[in-house]
């Protein structure tokens, strides 16, 4: 576990240190993300060292976002002010999206001729 | 009950109370979650998150006393961003053998989840902070807090409008895809996950396993166009 927590934190000290470097426009964790799947590609049993824990992790992912989400109680004044906008953005622009990346999916693999996978 | 204060002041001072606090609502929101058969309406975030924000009203805590404690947590959705190299990694045949298709959809579902939110909000009156907060809600939770912070949003506003985004995706998914015509399972799961990161992934898997396996793709890819894509949006909407 301690050699897979390694590579995740300093993949991520990476990414940070990259990204204000560079002054990419890019979270450092990220760039961390992408630091890591160039390390997958350099050295393949590195996979294997970071799968437990990072399935570990991204099995229980949504755990994570409770404090930033209790943080909602700073901002009720805000959601009651804008309700009625923020459901409408949220619900059509949600379904456009959906609709908008699967209509493009189907159209281009159409043009190249690929099977679809039904 | 005057010890019962004392011991209240002593705990509420340090971090153990909060932590526990938060691992215990996220505890009863999964269990609700699995009780109720994994219907995506039953969020056990959104159920943590009530039972939480109750808890800090009724014994005056304020956030900050509270994020002292869960920041604990909260300090792994870095090390998660990272970690979602894994997935990425594991799909990357499915990138090679349908690459182009891929690269449409990512870029469609993408710009159209960005541009259609900004449009609509400002119609709506929105400005300022909530709408920068709003710009990366199509993105996984980890990565919309970086960018909403980047972006001078509020990243605790932006947790809340992405995971309400995640739960519209994945009741909405399946109903709108079919009235599309769409049955393609790469094309469904793929939007999916571009449009409704890691909620819209999870119903992805209960669907179909490759329409998971291609949700987790686009959640992913959507992570890092979102990264480059919401800074030069939100720039033409303010």
């Amino acid at each position: 576990m301690i050699p897979a927590l390694l590579t995740l934190l300093a993949a991520q000290l990476a990414g940070e240190t990259l990204t204000r470097l560079t002054g990419l426009p890019l979270p450092g964790p990220v760039a961390g993300m992408l630091i890591l799947l160039a390390g997958f590609a350099l050295w393949r049993p590195l996979v294997e060292v970071v799968r437990p824990l990072a399935t570990t992790i991204l099995g229980n992912l949504s755990l994570l976002f409770v404090p930033a989400g209790t943080g909602v109680v700073g901002h009720l004044d805000k959601i009651a002010a804008h309700g009625l906008g923020l459901a409408v953005v949220l619900v059509v622009s949600t379904l456009a999206a959906i609709a908008a990346g699967a209509q493009a999916f189907a159209a281009v693999a159409k043009l190249l001729g690929t099977e679809p996978e039904t | 009950m005057r010890d019962f204060t004392e011991i209240w002041s002593y705990l509420a001072q340090g971090p153990l109370l909060w932590l526990t606090a938060t691992l215990a609502a996220y505890a009863i929101g999964n269990a609700c979650f699995q009780a109720a058969g994994r219907r995506p309406f039953v969020n056990p975030v959104l159920i943590a998150v009530a039972l939480l924000a109750g808890l800090l009203w009724l014994t005056a805590t304020p956030y900050p006393v509270y994020f002292e404690g869960a920041q604990f947590v909260h300090f792994l959705l870095g090390p998660a961003t990272v970690a979602l190299a894994l997935p990425l990694w594991d799909n990357l045949g499915h990138v090679r053998r349908a690459a182009l298709p891929l690269l449409a959809a990512l870029l469609a579902g993408s710009t159209v989840a960005v541009v259609s939110a900004l449009a609509l909000a400002v119609g709506f009156g929105i400005e300022g902070e909530v709408l920068a907060s709003l710009a990366p809600k199509s993105a996984t939770a980890p990565v919309a807090l970086g960018i909403s912070a980047s972006l001078g949003g509020s990243p605790t506003l932006t947790a809340v409008l992405v995971i309400l985004t995640g739960i519209v995706g994945a009741i909405c998914t399946t109903p709108l895809l079919n009235a599309l015509g769409i049955r393609d399972w790469r094309a469904r799961g793929f939007a999916t996950g571009v449009a409704a990161h890691g909620i819209g992934t999870a119903r992805a898997f209960q669907v179909h396993p490759t329409a998971g396996a291609f949700a987790g793709l686009g959640m992913g890819l959507n992570a890092v166009l979102t990264a480059f894509l919401a800074p030069l949006v939100l720039r033409l909407f303010q």
